[in-house]
């Protein structure tokens, strides 16, 4: 069992971290680049499946060399056997499409085929959703990688390498209350929910998941040992095809949230008011929705 | 079918000191053993003094079973030991050092997250090897049964385990212990209820307060007139950069009292005694209670059951030799003799005598006899009685009672210094209260100085522990006031009129009649164990992981 984890680091968005400028511009420069956090649940699936089945974990995320550390804190946190970064200034600035090319042909040089691809949901900086799916789709194109069934929205998972079958419950829709158990044939995708939650229900998954934790974070000490980079010649892409050049989407600007004003005026109607108080729905009812 | 189930020769539930011990001595005999600890970490849940014993005369120490023990997880080797009899301001202090090392190597006072932390991780590599190893966060709810046998046990996060041998280290308020009929939690009378704060102080100045050395530490214990009458003593040891100080109280004496334990800890950390120590500074890194077993009255004689094996407060081995505690000696004592009985069983070929020889073993070793001494059995029957008590309190009121202590002011010592004669002290309001306090009035001197520090009120204690709330743990069964309105006044976290607690007071009028009623909130509790006692509740710990976490312990 083969087992590949896409990852990507963002701007470090927790309380005391992240640091904006005046005009609400996030500061790329004063603000630390972690491991996205949905992607720690897709390294969790991937953890989950090595500890019941065996079998090994690699991580891999296109991005610059620096990112060799959001590929060490992934290994540290959670699980990896080995770690693949595709860096290289052609690949820069790329939107979802040229990054799920790019990181389509990253999976095709591996070896074996991963029998398992899995993403986590958005990145805290993009938001889009796009580029797990995406890079599923660029399989199709890629002849040298077999189709795979994509499942997303998964909260549960269940590999059996021996059948060559995966099992999974997702959320219907993005909706927690609605759950649906799908069964498919490996190779597949799978796209896990921040809803996700592994599950040992055995003693010894648990002690076996404790002697993984214990063996990758002490591999992590050293993660240059275990880490394959590959520029756009290794991969043999054409510059054209990755990057900026390669991004069809345009981004015509980006606007801060505004901030409140200031000054804001405010009445105070107590709730026997009954007159104040109509006045208050009256004033509520334009941005109240339905009918 | 249990054919199905996952299968370890031996199953330890708890990694205190009793766990910690029995999986060591069970790994180094090679059985496969599984340690489930409830805890996010070993320690997390557990509090005591902490003053560990390594007697002379004990079949195993924790030093014997671990090493590196004293050197990686305890705080200080204690030496220095006093208790202080308190009438007022008046304190008359008597030396106990010849007590305190009768029958004994040596004494470390400890901080429980540190100590079984650590313990809990040489306990996994040993076991590991023998292709067991300790979990946390994994709450063991009961035995699995076949055929009416006990056989393994069910937990709220595993699929159900069968085992050759279950130890249960589970400690006070063993769940396990109830669930096989061992032990019931129905009398105040047979426990105690220790409350502690930890309390910061560099290590310059605990050296200079208590004139020490780095490498040395002192225990002061304190009885009298300064608990409100309620039956019991306070203590302070001195940690590494830290001092813990705490009350032990008689949960009945606390109960019909209605008392609130963290007042009688403030009582204590205010008294003017204290002062000469905590020199108007005054910051607590920790709040924490638990029920402490009393063995005189419950230490179960014959602690197993088919696979099941009790050890430590799961047991009632806790005890309570005057003012000095013994609960973490005994509990690494009988989880070594428990490994060791089943070890033995095995050679003669049969695993399921593993019981009988442990029972065996706890006679032979004089464990039992230290945890039920017959002097105390034989006392007891008297020395309770209400008669005594106050023929006692007349004879030492009196002028001649008062003129007999000065004239036998050192021998009083030296009976307090007496294993002999604190094995048969009785409990009696006379033995803790009335003869503490005469002897502070007529034999001591007035301590001069004022004691002005304010300890952090019970929000702010709560407010500052750590926890992880789970689902609701203990149900009210009974809300009437009549049944377990006590639970106001003795729940450590619940006070009269406090409303951020767990118990409260409340009064219902429906036309025109009143009730007086209690409501529970399971959000601040410490997990102590007392209203699973004093109240009528359906009393479970939360599940793996979840509650409350102390840092200290
Ligand atoms: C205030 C106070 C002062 C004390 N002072 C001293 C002293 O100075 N010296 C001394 O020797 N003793 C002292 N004691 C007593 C001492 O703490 C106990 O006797 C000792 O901890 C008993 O050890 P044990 O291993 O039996 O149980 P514990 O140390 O209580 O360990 C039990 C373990 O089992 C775990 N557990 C419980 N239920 C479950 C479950 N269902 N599933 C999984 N895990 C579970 C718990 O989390 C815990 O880790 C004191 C106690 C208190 C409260
Ligand atoms: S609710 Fe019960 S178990 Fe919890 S702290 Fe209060 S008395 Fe102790």
């Amino acid at each position: 069992m083969y087992t590949v984890v896409l990852t990507k680091g963002v701007p470090d968005f927790r309380e005391g971290k992240v640091s904006f400028d005046e005009d609400g511009h996030l500061e790329r420069g004063k603000t630390p680049t972690v491991m996205n956090p949905n992607d720690e649940l897709a390294l969790r699936a991937a953890l989950q499946g090595k500890v019941r089945h065996g079998g090994t974990v690699s991580l891999l995320s296109m991005g610059p060399p620096g990112y060799t550390d959001v590929l060490r804190q992934g290994m540290e946190e959670v699980y990896a056997d080995d770690l693949y970064l595709l860096s290289d200034r052609e690949m820069a600035a790329a939107d979802t499409w040229a990054t799920a090319m790019t990181v389509t042909t990253g999976i095709s040089r591996l070896e074996p085929t991963p029998d398992l691809v899995v993403a986590g949901f958005k990145t805290a900086d993009g938001e889009t959703g796009h580029t797990g799916p995406q890079t599923n789709w660029c399989h199709h194109m890629n002849d040298a990688l077999p189709d795979r069934t994509l499942v997303t929205h998964v909260v549960s998972l269940d590999v059996d390498p021996d059948a060559g079958t995966l099992r999974a419950k997702r959320l219907v829709k993005g909706d927690v209350t609605e759950v649906e158990t799908v069964e498919t044939d490996l190779p597949a995708f799978v796209v896990t929910d921040p809803e996700f939650e592994a599950s040992y229900p055995k003693a010894d998954h648990r002690l076996r998941y404790k002697d993984l934790r214990e063996e990758t974070k002490r591999r992590a000490e050293d993660p240059e040992a275990v880490l394959t980079v590959w520029n756009h010649e290794d991969l043999n892409l054409d510059p054209d095809f990755i990057g900026l050049d390669g991004s069809p989407t345009i981004v015509a600007g980006v606007d801060p949230i505004p901030k409140g004003p200031d000054e804001r005026e405010a009445t105070h109607v107590s709730p026997d008011d009954g007159a104040g108080m109509e006045t208050v729905l009256e004033e509520l009812q334009p941005f109240a929705g339905g009918d | 079918m249990t054919d199905d189930h996952e299968h370890y020769e031996a199953v330890v539930v708890g990694a205190g000191p009793g766990g910690a011990a029995a999986a060591a001595a069970l790994a180094r005999q090679g059985v496969e053993t599984l340690v489930l600890e409830r805890g996010v970490d070993a320690g997390s849940k557990n509090v005591s003094g902490g003053l560990i014993y390594a007697e002379e005369s004990a079949p195993y120490t924790i030093d014997s079973l671990f090493p590196d023990f004293r050197e990686a997880a305890s705080e200080r080797p204690v030496d220095d030991y006093y208790i202080h009899n308190v009438s007022g301001r008046d304190v008359k202090t008597f030396d106990l050092g010849r007590i305190h090392r009768h029958d004994t190597d040596w004494c470390d006072a400890v901080l429980r997250r540190k100590m079984d932390s650590w313990l809990a991780e040489r306990v996994h590599e040993l076991t590991r090897e023998t292709g067991g190893g300790l979990l946390t966060e994994v709450r063991v709810n009961g035995l699995l049964r076949e055929n009416g046998e006990i056989v393994g046990v069910t937990c709220d996060e595993l699929d159900p385990i069968t085992a050759d041998l279950i130890v249960a280290a589970d400690g006070v308020n063993s769940e396990l212990a109830r669930d096989a009929g061992l032990m019931d939690w129905d009398e105040p009378d047979d426990w105690f209820q220790g409350v502690k704060a930890v309390v910061e102080m560099e290590p310059d100045a605990i050296a200079d307060r208590f004139g020490i050395d780095d490498d040395e530490g002192a225990a002061h214990l304190f009885s009298g007139d300064l608990f409100e009458g309620v039956r019991g003593g306070g203590f302070l040891y001195t940690n590494e950069d830290s001092l813990s100080v705490g009350t032990v109280f008689h949960l009945d004496s606390l109960a019909a009292e209605r008392a609130e334990p963290h007042e009688l800890l403030d009582a204590l950390l205010t008294h003017p005694l204290l002062d000469q120590w905590l020199q108007g500074e005054y910051e607590e890194r920790e709040y924490a209670a638990k029920l402490v077993p009393d063995s005189k009255k419950v230490a179960h004689p014959s602690p197993h059951r088919g696979r099941l094996l009790l050890v430590g407060d799961a047991a009632g081995q806790m005890q309570a030799q005057g003012p000095i505690i013994k609960g973490m000696n005994h509990a690494v004592t009988a989880g070594g003799l428990a490994a060791e009985a089943y070890a033995d069983a095995k050679t003669r070929g049969d695993p399921s005598a593993a019981g009988e020889l442990y029972e065996a073993k706890l006679n032979e070793e004089g464990v039992m006899d230290q945890l039920r001494p017959a002097r105390y059995r034989a006392t007891r029957s008297v020395s309770e009685s209400d008669l005594l008590g106050t023929i006692g309190d007349a004879v030492i009121r009196s002028p001649i009672g008062a003129a007999g202590l000065k004239a036998f002011d050192g021998a009083i010592e030296r009976a307090f210094n007496s294993p002999f004669l604190l094995g048969m002290v009785p409990d009696t309001r006379f033995s803790y209260v009335t003869l503490p306090t005469r002897i502070g009035e007529v034999l001591g001197e007035p301590v001069t100085g004022d004691n002005d520090v304010e300890p952090p009120d019970l929000a702010d204690r709560i407010g500052d522990l750590t926890y992880d709330v789970g689902e609701p743990h203990i149900e009210l069964v009974d809300n009437s006031f009549e049944a377990s309105g006590t639970a106001v006044t003795a729940c450590p976290v619940s006070a009269v009129g406090f409303g951020g607690g767990c118990y409260r007071e409340e009064t219902v009028r429906t036309n025109g009649s009143e009730e007086r009623l209690v409501s529970l909130d399971t959000q601040p509790c410490v997990e102590c164990g007392t209203c699973a006692i004093v109240a009528d509740t359906e009393w479970e710990h939360p599940a793996g992981g979840k509650g409350v976490e102390y840092e200290q312990g």
